[in-house]
């Protein structure tokens, strides 16, 4: 059955050509839609700390100070959600994951990122390193509200956003890919925007 | 206590687009026109889905805002600025248009009329559609339950249903509106936010034992169940049905 | 803004559930696998927005079933869901 709301275009049918948009996205404009699983986590800065563990000589660990005092990168990227919104010139701050990683000796292959709040997702450790990933406290000048993310989340762009995991407070390196939240629920483990990688299989 | 009562699966069908009508200076009635459609519960609700050309597919839910005895079933459409789907179905969709959905959906978030508690509901913005088929039901059924509406809506010209509403109220239910932005003047209904004192005021008693329907954006109905609740009714007393 | 002002209730999932049940879920009383709640599901909470559906608790907040939909599949969790007691 071929049904067509007529008149109906959808959001996909605007926006297109640009060569911006990866494939079914449509651009949100101003917007910056919040989506979560559940109650908005509140972390007080005084208790969050960034740890890196699993297989590793030995475990990382940042407090918040201390991760404040790390070098800090300004990105400017674009970002899209497996919900099929875009959103394009995001202005974040934070660390870059190479100077994270740098702290530690692994030879795992995969991440898994952990949030406050029982949220996790997978990604290889290769989409970490040579400045494609960061730990970001600041949105567009402005410390990271928490119904984005705050005190901290993942940034990684060039994969589908839920891969860039709000409150973010570690990494779980490993030698195997342990699918996280959405992953075990029929998504996509890698997730590329560009091959439209949204489920399981695609 | 309700039943999960075993029924046949849920489809896709299609509905016809019989009238349109205004509710309010954002809202829209639609009235559709279904075949073999099998009845439904005040307070039940239908998954809208819409389907572009080059297949891309999007979907809502909305209350049916007419009674079980109305012929076609009607949905009350407020306009979401920047939306997806409100804006298609308020400016967009004609009269003899086709729809498709599915439904009549769930059976927590129901008006029955078979015991004598009375009926508190409590509407934010367009969470009065459900309402609307519920007051209709129970004019229609003669129903001698008696029932309260407090709802909040932005400023008069937002108000969905007045007609209706001024209708139940003359036949005896107790219809209280709040004007949250704006008021006209000489506006003899409550103003500003619900607070403690209006919940109080103008919802039944807790010791009355009525039975609660809340239905509006989350902050308020959660709102107003946490004013409720102070009040001393119980939580297992009040139904919410937030639309985020 | 919050991400409990978008939550939900079970009502909201009732159509998606109905893809996979043949009773009407938001009426089956469930009980809560970890603080033991008991409660027609159509009291529980749910946060609709993210790629699939998650219903939480209202008491405790915890997790105790998530769906979603991907093309010709459903996928449904109940891990965090003791009991359901389905009235005939």
């Amino acid at each position: 059955m071929a049904f067509v709301s007529r008149g109906f275009l959808g959001r996909s049918g605007t926006h297109r050509g640009t060569g911006e948009l990866p494939p079914g996205q449509y651009d949100v404009g101003d917007g910056f839609p919040v989506l979560s699983a559940g109650p908005t986590p509140r972390t007080a800065t005084e208790d969050w700390d960034f740890t890196i563990d699993g297989e590793v000589a030995e475990r990382a660990r940042w407090t918040w100070q201390e991760f404040r005092s790390l070098p800090r990168e300004d990105v400017v990227v674009d970002i899209h959600c497996v919900t099929k919104w875009s959103k394009f010139r995001t202005a974040w701050s934070g660390v870059s994951l190479d100077t994270l990683l740098a702290a530690v000796d692994t030879s795992a292959e995969y991440a898994v990122a952990v949030s406050d709040g029982g949220y996790t997702t997978n990604l290889p450790l290769e989409d970490l390193v040579d400045g494609r990933a960061w730990i970001v406290d600041r949105y567009e000048g402005e410390p990271l509200a928490a119904e984005h993310g705050g005190p901290a989340r993942l940034l990684c762009p060039h994969l589908y956003f839920w891969k860039s995991a709000k409150w973010v407070r570690g990494l779980r390196l490993s030698s195997t890919d342990e699918p996280g939240f959405w992953e075990t629920l029929g998504y996509h483990d890698y997730g590329d925007p560009w091959r439209e990688q949204r489920y399981a299989g695609d | 206590m309700a039943r999960a009562a075993i029924r046949r699966r849920l489809t896709w069908r299609i509905a016809t687009v019989a009238t349109i009508t205004r509710e309010s200076d954002t809202a829209r009635r639609l009235a559709l026109r279904i075949d073999d459609w099998d009845g439904h519960l005040p307070g039940q609700h239908v998954d809208v889905r819409l389907t572009a050309p080059d297949g891309y597919q999007t979907q809502r839910s909305y209350s049916i805002a007419s009674a079980p005895e109305t012929p076609t079933v009607d949905l009350v459409v407020q306009r979401v600025p920047g939306g997806e789907v409100s804006p298609y179905l308020v400016d967009e969709l004609r009269v003899g248009d086709e729809l498709e959905l599915r439904g009549p959906i769930g059976g927590y978030f129901v008006w029955h009329p078979d015991t004598d508690s009375p009926l508190q509901l409590a509407a934010g913005g367009s969470g009065v559609a459900p309402f609307l088929a519920v007051l209709d039901h129970h004019a229609a059924i003669r129903s001698s339950v008696p029932v309260r509406l407090l709802y909040s809506a932005r400023s008069l010209g937002d108000v969905i249903g007045r007609d209706r509403l001024d209708g139940h109220a003359g036949r005896g239910v107790s219809v209280t509106i709040a004007l949250t932005r704006e008021q006209p003047p000489g506006w003899r209904g409550l103003r500003g936010r619900m607070d403690a004192e209006a919940i109080r005021e103008h919802t039944t008693p807790a010791d009355a034992l009525p039975r609660v329907l809340l239905c509006g954006p989350t902050s308020f109905v959660e709102a107003v169940a946490d004013g409720l609740v102070a009040e001393g009714h119980p939580t297992t007393a009040i139904k919410i049905e937030r639309f985020g | 803004m919050t991400t409990e002002s978008r939550r939900l209730d079970g009502n909201a999932a009732a159509g998606r559930l109905a893809d996979v049940f043949v009773f009407d879920a938001t009426v089956v009383r469930t009980r809560c696998g970890t603080c033991g709640t008991s409660a027609p599901l159509g009291h529980y909470h749910v946060y609709a927005d993210g790629p699939g559906m998650v219903v939480r608790c209202p008491t405790c907040e915890k997790m105790i079933m998530r769906l979603a939909q991907t093309p010709g599949h459903t996928w449904l969790d109940m891990g965090g869901a003791a009991t359901l007691d389905i009235g005939e």
